[in-house]
């Protein structure tokens, strides 16, 4: 149904009149112009459509975007601040960690969810978080390196502050 | 200015430079169709060469190509060849890509070609267009030529870099016409500063900020987005429709047209409720194949084999052969399954037609799009964007097609974005394949028969990497009329299929001799730089000599594909309760001629041999008939994050080969030397990819019975 939702976008407060049972994921896409998030596979096995509600990463594809009310969503396009990569984002560019870049939007957010739950997560760990996002390039090591070198270096702690 | 004005013989060796528009354009005449395959000759490179580059008044160049980037990191590696040869830093370059209206005709992405084929071209032209400013800057500097030396797009007098005129102020001066009459040959190995460096890739900024448009990601004014409805398998019949419910759906407008119905709305959810509310009934086929009789099938239907390789006497050795080895190596469906699915937005008006298509073949796209709305070829543009994975299966174009004629029927821009279910429906499948091998080796160690025969793949990887001294290869006729869906190439097409089963054999064969598999491959080997590839992947790995199974679950395969020599080595594990195949490390070895860009040469081995494991041990289509019943990634799996093992890479140095491909040739060896491994591991070998852990435990269980 129709109704008011007020949320916060990428750290900027909106609100939207709009039927609440549209996916989230449309939503972004076709109203608000924030294409970062892709359409992979429309039911959620593919985590291409991850954006962040709050801290916990989320289909965007199954989420009816009545959940955002009152939440704050981030998706890619508000990773970097004031011109300044997300340190995730950096080490995404300097291990090479994509390729077609059709996943990194969705590859980004879960590691960053991670690393703000978990700064410093094992191997085990970090691969359990993203086992639900899928790359058909075949960048895993890659973007596992550079998550890696993201936790070592501790800035994503600090960037959760 | 172009090719054609100065098309006559005599005039082909000519170069021009003149100003156009907003800066110099090079216009260099005199190669083009000599870069062309054969079969691609109608998409020739021009001779007309402006076509490749411009550089503008602020010194910037444009590089045009008609390839596209689909993540193989072309748009980087292509920047440093053009760079390299011009004399100016990559930061100076952009990359214009896979637009009809603004670069040079070509066939199309695939086959590792780009930096083999496209690359020799697009050098030449950057080395004529440097040869070129440096007349101009001679002229311009008073010195002659010899004593000038260009560095990041500035041309000094050597010993005076005072006396100094950048390509800008080259571009601004006044209106020039230049002819110069000389041959200029391209950097060597020696002099590169820009090909060998692992530049971190161009496209990197836009891809982890979303900045990065695909074609789903355009949005055009009015635009409507497009679902059609589609049958519930290949083959089936529209008996009855009654679209009058999906009509009602607020704002949806049906279109039906020669077969074609679809529901398009602005919004793609109101599309695709009002595609469900079609009520159509059809008249299904009964199926003749599936997932496990396809084989049989593709024997029966192979009729007349294509001989690839012959010679001795095959049958004589066969006679002789003391201890023949005689096997039968089968492979299902696998689905090219791209992140992005197919995608096309389209506009029709004022009889042109415009589209942004997530496609691998812009120009013969642009034909097909053409001859369907009885356009002429130069009224219709295909502009790439980046294209979310390809993998061979983005060569048809079927959702350009569908766009272009509903953004025609209904006067509106029109997108579609085909469904996971849509992609796996109409994906171009690497078609099933069965090869049948009989061989045999001398107690020395050498091979003295080898029968093979392919069936569904095609030949490629099937030509002879080991000498024999009685060898017939054959590949039977493949074609679309023989699987019950379409199929196409698939990432290094059937060659996956044929290097599992060679490797598989050799290594059947060492075996069956007591000879370690390693020392077997070096013996038989021809190709002296595929020995040092596989010395070297064996050094790296630290192979542990003895022959299989040493139960150490050590595999090795090689293979030389796209001109580049590849040796993979894998260490495995295989639980034997679950019968999961645990791949722990994979170390690859390649030679690949001159290395453009090494870090991304690592990338495409990293992820051919990541994507490798899918059809090695998880991926195969089911379906009945014309029933494709895997439709989405929870019953198609693909390689995830807890399947990759430790990826070790190694370019060996080889200045003296042009560069050679390098997007395929490695994800040929994954399937061989996983299964190398396991039968390492296990004394069990399989003739069956995938290598499921149902198909393990099962093997593992008979193999413990009996």
């Amino acid at each position: 149904m129709m109704r008011a939702l007020t949320f916060r976008l990428n750290g900027v407060e909106r609100t939207l009149e709009i039927d609440d049972a549209r996916a989230l994921l449309v939503v972004l896409r076709d109203d608000l112009g924030l294409t970062g998030a892709k359409t992979g596979c429309g039911v959620g096995y593919c985590a291409a459509c991850t954006v962040l509600l709050d801290d916990a990463p989320i289909r965007s594809c199954i989420t009816p975007v009545g959940a955002i009310d009152g939440h704050a969503v981030t998706t890619v396009e508000g990773l970097a601040s004031g011109g300044v990569l997300h340190p995730l984002q950096q080490a995404f560019i300097d291990h090479g960690a994509f390729q077609c870049g059709y996943c990194t939007s969705g590859m980004l957010l879960g590691a960053v969810a991670l690393l703000r739950s978990n700064p410093h997560p094992s191997r085990e760990q970090t691969v359990q978080a993203l086992e639900g996002h899928l790359c058909r390039c075949g960048a895993h090591q890659r973007i596992l390196a550079a998550i890696e070198s993201v936790a070592a270096q501790g800035a994503a702690a600090e960037e959760a502050q | 200015m172009n090719g054609e004005q100065g098309g006559g013989v005599g005039f082909n060796r000519r170069r021009f430079l003149q100003i156009a528009g907003g800066g110099v354009v090079v216009a260099l005449i005199g190669f083009g169709a000599r870069y062309a395959l054969k079969r691609e000759r109608e998409f020739a490179y021009p001779e007309d060469l402006n076509a490749y580059l411009r550089i503008g008044r602020d010194g910037r160049v444009t590089v045009f190509s008609g390839k596209i980037e689909m993540g193989q990191g072309v748009m980087t590696s292509l920047a440093q060849m053009l760079a390299e040869e011009l004399g100016v830093g990559i930061a100076m370059v952009d990359m214009v890509m896979g637009d009809t209206q603004s670069c040079p005709p070509d066939a199309g992405t695939f086959g590792s070609l780009t930096t083999r084929v496209f690359g020799p071209a697009l050098r030449e032209a950057g080395a004529k267009a440097r040869s070129a400013l440096l007349g101009l800057a001679a002229k311009r500097l008073g010195a002659p030529r010899t004593a000038l030396t260009v560095q990041d797009g500035v041309v000094s007098v050597i010993g005076a870099p005072s006396r100094r005129v950048t390509y800008a102020d080259l571009a601004g001066g006044a209106k020039i016409l230049r002819i110069v009459d000389r041959r200029v040959p391209l950097r060597t190995p020696n002099e590169f500063t820009v090909i060998g460096d692992p530049v971190a890739r161009l496209d990197g900024p836009a891809k982890v900020t979303g900045a990065a448009k695909y074609a789903g990601d355009l949005r055009l004014p009015g635009m409507l987005y497009a679902r059609l409805l589609r049958p519930p398998m290949h083959g089936a019949i529209l008996m009855r429709i009654d679209t009058s419910a999906a009509a009602r759906v607020p704002g949806a407008r049906i279109v039906q047209h020669q077969g074609m119905i679809a529901a398009l709305h602005p919004d793609p959810q109101a599309a695709a409720v009002a595609v469900q509310a079609i009520r159509a009934d059809w008249s299904e086929p009964a199926a003749t194949v599936d997932s496990d009789s396809i084989f049989a099938h593709l024997v029966a239907v192979g009729g007349t084999p294509d001989e690839i390789a012959k010679h001795g006497d095959v049958d004589a050795a066969r006679e002789r052969a003391p201890h023949r080895i005689r096997s039968v190596f089968h492979k299902g469906y696998v689905a090219h399954a791209p992140m992005e699915p197919h995608t096309a937005l389209a506009e029709v008006k004022d009889g042109r037609a415009t589209v942004w298509a997530s496609t691998q073949t812009p120009f013969p796209t642009r034909d097909h799009v053409a001859e369907m709305l009885g356009l002429r070829r130069d009224a219709v543009r295909v502009i790439t964007p980046f294209v979310g994975g390809g993998f061979g299966g983005k060569i048809a174009g079927q959702q350009v097609l569908e766009a272009a004629r509903l953004a025609q029927l209904t006067g509106r821009p029109v997108m579609v974005e085909w469904t996971r279910e849509e992609e796996f429906f109409y994906d171009t499948f690497d078609p099933a394949a069965v090869v049948e091998v009989d061989s045999a080796a001398d107690p020395s160690g050498r091979i003295a028969l080898w029968d093979y025969a392919v069936f569904g793949a095609g030949p490629r990887g099937a030509a002879p990497i080991y000498a024999s001294a009685n060898e017939r290869i054959v590949a039977a006729r493949n074609g679309p009329d023989i699987h019950p869906f379409a199929v196409g190439p698939w990432r290094a097409p059937g060659a996956n299929m044929n290097v599992w089963a060679r490797e598989s054999q050799i290594d059947l064969m060492a075996a069956a001799l007591g000879q370690d598999p390693l020392e077997f491959r070096l013996r038989n080997v021809v190709e002296p730089r595929l020995r040092r590839t596989l010395e070297a992947v064996a050094k790296a790995f630290g192979w542990q000599s003895g022959p299989a199974p040493t139960r150490h679950g050590q595999g090795i395969a090689c293979n030389i594909d796209a001109g580049t020599c590849v040796a993979t080595a894998a260490s495995v594990r295989v639980d034997a309760a679950s019968g999961r195949v645990i791949v722990d490390r994979l170390v690859c070895a390649q030679d690949m001629g001159v290395v453009v860009n090494p870090e991304g040469a690592k990338m495409q081995i990293d992820g051919g041999l990541t994507m490798g494991l899918g059809y090695t041990l998880a991926e195969e289509l089911h379906f009945l008939g014309g029933n494709i019943l895997d439709r989405n990634f929870g019953t198609y799996r693909i390689p995830r994050f807890s399947w990759v093992p430790r990826i070790e890479t190694i370019l060996l140095k080889n200045d003296a080969l042009a560069p050679q491909g390098g997007g395929e040739p490695a994800i040929t060896t994954t399937g061989a030397v996983v299964a190398n491994a396991v039968f390492d591991a296990t004394g069990v070998r399989f003739y069956r990819l995938p290598i499921t852990q149902v198909r393990v435990k099962d093997a593992l269980a008979a193999a413990a019975k009996a």
